[in-house]
């Protein structure tokens, strides 16, 4: 008992990461088993599933779908959180809180409302549903964050670089290019991961806006219908899983060292 | 080399408007070649304002600036012949202090192995040599602002731009970094604009200074002139310590003013020691500086004027005492200063002491 007294927090947090962490664990788990039937004992190891997804036709259209949406969202989301992020780190304007609150407002709003009311406004404009409509539905809840990121980047930097270099003799452009953008580019890079991460794993938006073009998360959950292709969602979700893990590392690898460049607080605490 | 006549800077009525906010009233002063010239005032008196103005960062709403007998408007702050040390100083993060120096001449497109002789030179000067690899952050406040000091300096500007660059600083390294920066300036004899809310570093480092009060500048003299000869309370009691005493003119010839002051009693002030446009009928009070007031400590020490007065406060510095004393028929507690030489005691609170004075301790204001 005393023991656990002394270590209570520390048996907390195991608790906790297992909670959080384990049914992730399964994921990987069952894609490399040999049965059909997702329940233990396992019966052995196959990568068949995986081969599987190589022969998949629908799957790699999908896969192109999501690829095409993703960057059109992280591209426009980054270039529309890039403007919104200088104006409110720099410059000050009337209404500038309400304004910027609006925009961060599709943050805590239920994804699920923002679809609806983004399919009936469609509707009622005569706009045919495209995976353009999904891009702009992403657009919508993406480009919160790349404020986030980006307001972060231009806080930690300090407009007097930019006076320091002009008074130097260097141009505009050339300002531009040797101390704003190295100094703000792992916050653009790592906005892009992101945001494009975001858009690869979205479904309830791209489930209603979408029209008969499919994006990966809307084709996985047709599959979950037919028991028998189980095992390849499983597969599917596992390489979904790593490449946004992959994704998420290297932004916020960026964005600290862009924090450390600037000499700020690397935590997230600082965004 | 420092022709005092020829004027570096000229600038002419220069206004400031930013909204309906009027943050200079129509400035003018010439600022000479190779001078150390400082603008001093406190927060908000537009001293940045017209040093971003002479670097070409904010526009005059009216008036014109010129500088090296050019008339600078509409030329933008790159290609003006000033450079800026920055309150941050502002080094680039990105880049070691070699990049940060050479930046400038970089954008000039010198080649390579021209710009490293530079920087090598410049860092020599301001005695950061072996400093060159660093970053930013590897470097404490004193170095980042040599940094920003050579950054600025390897340009050859006619004309440097200094705003508070040592009000980041300890006090410490802050009196040792003024000294440097003076001789710095006088070895290179290149001119200096230094900002500052501190009177202490304006005096220390200045040929000149200019006194700003809500944009306008309320005196311009040397670091001496303000000090002996303020025109006005305001700049009186910005600059050191000051003493005011209600007077009034009792009498006039052509040599003297006879004043009446307040708990000191009746002077013969000459003429020739107050300015030549004092309205002598407005006079209301004068001035004393703590040091020019005496604390007698025996019968025998002689002095023009002597009243008697009770000490009722001390502060003691090491090197000087500061006396609190309050002087009969004056309500105001009156500053002396005394430096504690050899077999001078220090009087304790409570005690009776004699106050010796004469026409010198007097200033009278202009307005």
């Amino acid at each position: 008992m005393k023991w656990l007294a002394s270590r209570w927090l520390a048996v907390y947090a195991v608790v906790y990461m297992i909670f959080l962490y384990a049914p992730v664990i399964l994921l990987p788990l069952f894609a490399l088993n040999t049965s059909t039937i997702i329940a233990f004992p396992l019966s052995g190891f196959t990568t068949d599933w995986f081969v599987g997804l190589w022969y998949t036709d629908t799957l790699h259209t999908a896969l192109g779908n999501s690829m095409l949406v993703g960057l059109s969202t992280a591209l426009l989301s980054t270039l529309l959180g890039a403007f919104a992020a200088r104006a409110s780190a720099r410059f000050a304007f009337p209404g500038k809180t309400g304004i910027v609150g609006l925009i961060m407002l599709p943050l805590v709003l239920p994804e699920i409302i923002i679809a609806v009311a983004l399919l009936v406004m469609l509707n009622q404009l005569g706009m045919p549903l495209s995976l353009w409509t999904v891009v702009g539905g992403h657009v919508l809840i993406c480009t919160p964050f790349a404020i986030a990121i980006l307001s972060s980047a231009y806080r930690g930097l300090d407009r007097e670089l930019e006076e320091v270099s002009f008074d130097l003799g260097e141009s505009r452009w050339g300002t531009f290019r040797r101390v704003t953008l190295p100094l703000v580019l792992p916050g653009v890079i790592s906005s892009l991961l992101i945001t494009f991460t975001i858009s690869l794993d979205e479904f309830i938006i791209a489930f209603f806006l979408t029209g008969t073009d499919v994006t990966l998360p809307v084709y996985i959950w047709s599959q979950l219908r037919f028991p028998a292709k189980l095992p390849s969602v499983m597969a599917l979700g596992t390489i979904l899983l790593v490449v946004s893990v992959v994704l998420l590392i290297v932004a916020e690898a960026l964005r600290r060292r862009s924090a450390a460049r600037q000499g700020i607080d690397t935590t997230l605490a600082g965004v | 080399m420092n022709d005092a006549t020829t004027s570096m800077i000229e600038i002419r009525e220069v206004v400031k408007n930013f909204g309906s906010f009027t943050a200079l009233h129509g400035i003018t002063a010439d600022i000479r070649e190779g001078e150390f010239f400082s603008l001093l005032g406190p927060s908000g008196c537009g001293k940045t304002t017209l040093l971003r103005m002479i670097a070409g960062f904010e526009a005059p709403t009216s008036g014109a600036i010129a500088i090296d007998g050019k008339d600078m408007a509409g030329i933008p702050a790159n290609r003006r012949p000033t450079n800026m040390v920055f309150q941050s100083y502002a080094i680039f993060p990105h880049l070691n202090v070699e990049e940060n120096v050479g930046y400038g001449l970089k954008a000039r497109k010198m080649e390579n192995k021209d710009i490293a002789r530079e920087v090598a030179d410049v860092l020599s000067l301001v005695d950061m040599e072996g400093y060159g690899k660093r970053k930013a952050h590897e470097l404490s406040g004193g170095q980042r602002q040599r940094v920003a000091l050579a950054r600025a300096l390897i340009m050859k500007p006619k004309v440097v731009l200094l705003d508070e660059p040592l009000s980041a600083l300890d006090k410490k390294l802050r009196d040792q970094m003024q000294v440097e920066l003076r001789t710095l300036q006088r070895s290179i004899g290149i001119t200096f604009i230094l900002v500052t809310h501190d009177q202490e570093e304006a005096l220390i480092m200045s040929d000149r200074i200019a006194v700003m009060f809500e944009g306008r500048i309320e005196q311009l003299d040397s670091p001496e002139g303000l000090y002996r000869r303020p025109v006005n309370k305001r700049v009186a009691s910005f600059i050191g310590v000051m003493n005011f005493l209600p007077a009034r003119v009792t009498a006039t010839t052509d040599t003297h003013l006879t004043l009446d002051i307040a708990a000191l009693g009746s002077v013969e002030v000459p003429r020739h020691s107050i300015a030549t446009d004092v309205d002598t009928a407005a006079i209301n009070s004068v001035g004393v500086r703590p040091e020019m007031l005496t604390l007698l400590f025996d019968g025998f020490e002689r002095s023009e004027n002597k009243v008697e007065a009770e000490v009722t406060d001390t502060q003691y510095y090491g090197d000087m005492t500061y006396y609190t004393i309050r002087l009969p028929g004056h309500a105001e507690p009156v500053t002396i200063s005394m430096r504690n030489t050899a077999g001078r005691s220090v009087m304790s609170p409570g005690s009776k002491v004699s106050v010796g004075w004469g026409a010198d301790s007097i200033v009278v204001f202009r307005d």
